[in-house]
């Protein structure tokens, strides 16, 4: 075995050796790293969430093109032939019979129907293009709009669109919170390195007259940021999972109210690992500032 | 192995620890640093174990020119050399033999080897049995005598010790000096900055002499 690699060996062993060492220390610090990486990740999850629910709640990619109350057989047969030319996507027709036979069957609404002279609904269909983006159903419309003996096109996509903006106002918010809270994390272990560094002042002073290399007395420190980093992002990772089973029921009770079958679906080992390797990361930065500017006093 | 020329250390304020102070030590000798305290002799030492950089002159140790080398450097010359300070700066954190273990470390040697180089270092100076002792359980004598274990663990050509008997009692100065006169038997080059009296007696044959700050 190299002499590095036996260096690295001995630096990580004593990096876990100090933070064991100092257990109710260690615990805070690891319970203010944990939070600070909670929130950001559970927002991260929420939005994923939320994101996954737009783009499956059907109904959301759907286009209803509605006749003209005038318009007869041979216009719905027009369009039946021009939407045929439209590829990647399906349709079906709803003609106006049907429309009032679904409307009678609501609660309530059969003498309501009864009681009209005669039937108020136009020829209708239902167009679900298969590209769902926003600009696209957009761009459908106006062609759809165009074509004959059409009274309206309603683009059930204006809610997505708000949806979207939400969504990327979300994620924005979520990056400068992010930011904001890694930034927290670097100081906090930036403050825990610098007393680390002053506990071992007297070990450090007598390593460098010996013959320690500054990259010797940083390794353990650099070893501890990280670590410690890490340990905060499974415990983020972990508190972020008891969020959402505490939050599991409540939301499969309110889908069920709206007839559907939503489940949060919870961070995976990957996102779990880039959640510690970010810990990792920001811990090891922290530490790299601080013991580089704290040795500074030691030349 | 040690060739000083026109050494002069001015601190900052103007004082002059040392003046135009030359030397030449050979490879094996055992040489003494002497003076009243305030003479400069601390400063030599530092000036030789790199941890303080001359003004103006040159220092050639082990053939390194220690006035030209980088910041970068010093730490492989340090490991060169076998130190023994003052206030021997020993680890009251870890036992006996982790603080011989310590240089060991820094070089990167293995665990098993590190742990039998170290014991055989402590043996030499007669700490084996007490080598999970911590250094404040250790009488004067004996933390000297850890300190010297560290210094020599690494095998170093040279041996630097800054008043090593400075709060001891004259048997166990008596015994410090004997470990010193055994390595030197054994070829290496060992430079004791004293005012002990008596161990310059014992081997005159080559001093040093400061008297503020300049060679007598």
């Amino acid at each position: 075995m190299s002499a590095t690699l036996i260096q690295h060996q001995a630096a990580f062993a004593s990096a876990l050796r100090r933070l064991w060492a100092t257990p109710l220390n260690t615990l805070l610090s690891l319970l203010a790293i944990g939070i600070v990486l909670t929130l950001p990740a559970f927002g991260y999850v929420l939005l994923d969430n939320l994101r996954d629910l737009g783009r499956n709640t059907s109904g959301v990619q759907e286009i209803s093109l509605f006749m003209s109350l005038d318009a007869g057989k041979r216009e719905v047969g027009e369009i039946e032939n021009r939407l045929k030319q439209v590829t990647n996507a399906r349709w079906r027709f709803v003609p106006k019979e049907e429309a009032l036979k679904r409307i009678e069957a609501s609660e309530g609404m059969a003498e309501i129907v009864a009681s009209l002279p005669r039937n108020p609904l136009p020829d209708a269909f239902v167009i679900e293009p298969e590209n769902s983006k926003p600009e696209a159903l957009e761009v459908l419309r106006k062609e759809l709009a165009g074509w004959p003996k059409v009274e309206h096109v309603q683009l059930d996509s204006a809610w997505i669109k708000r949806f979207d903006a939400f969504l990327r106002l979300g994620k924005l918010a979520l990056t400068l919170l992010a930011g904001l809270f890694g930034a927290g994390l670097v100081a906090v272990t930036f403050n825990t390195i610098r007393l680390q560094v002053m506990a071992h002042a007297a070990e450090i002073e007598v390593a460098k007259m010996i013959g320690a290399t500054n990259f010797f007395i940083k390794r353990p420190f650099l070893y501890y940021g990280a670590l410690q980093g890490t340990l905060g992002g499974l415990l983020a990772a972990a508190l972020t999972l008891i969020g959402l089973s505490l939050l599991a029921g409540p939301v499969a009770e309110l889908a069920a109210l709206y007839g559907g079958n939503f489940a949060l679906r919870a961070p995976g080992p990957g996102e779990i690992a880039v959640l510690c390797g970010i810990g990792a990361g920001l811990g090891w930065l922290g530490a790299q500032l601080s013991v580089s500017l704290s040795l500074r006093k030691f030349d | 192995m040690i060739v000083a020329s026109n050494l002069t250390k001015r601190y900052s304020g103007g004082y002059e620890a040392l003046r135009d102070i030359s030397f030449e030590i050979s490879a094996g000798q055992m040489v003494f640093i002497s003076g009243h305290s305030g003479a400069g002799k601390t400063t030599l030492v530092k000036l030789i174990s790199t941890v303080e950089r001359p003004t103006s002159g040159s220092l050639v140790v082990n053939g390194q020119n220690l006035t030209a080398l980088g910041r970068n450097a010093l730490p492989y010359v340090r490991r060169n050399l076998g130190m023994i300070f003052q206030d021997q700066k020993l680890l009251f954190d870890r036992n006996a033999l982790d603080n011989v273990m310590l240089p060991l470390e820094i070089a990167g040697l293995p665990r098993k080897d590190a742990i039998r180089r170290a014991q055989a270092a402590l043996d030499k100076v007669g700490l084996l049995a007490r080598e999970k002792a911590l250094p404040v359980t250790l009488s004067g004598g004996e933390q000297q005598r850890l300190a010297i274990a560290r210094a020599v663990v690494n095998r170093p050509t040279i041996l630097i010790a800054d008043e090593p008997t400075g709060n001891l009692d004259a048997a166990s100065a008596s015994d410090i000096l004997d470990i010193f006169t055994d390595f030197h038997r054994v070829g290496v080059t060992v430079v004791v900055a004293t005012h002990d009296q008596s161990w310059i007696d014992r081997h005159p044959e080559h001093v040093i002499r400061l008297s503020r700050g300049s060679q007598q």
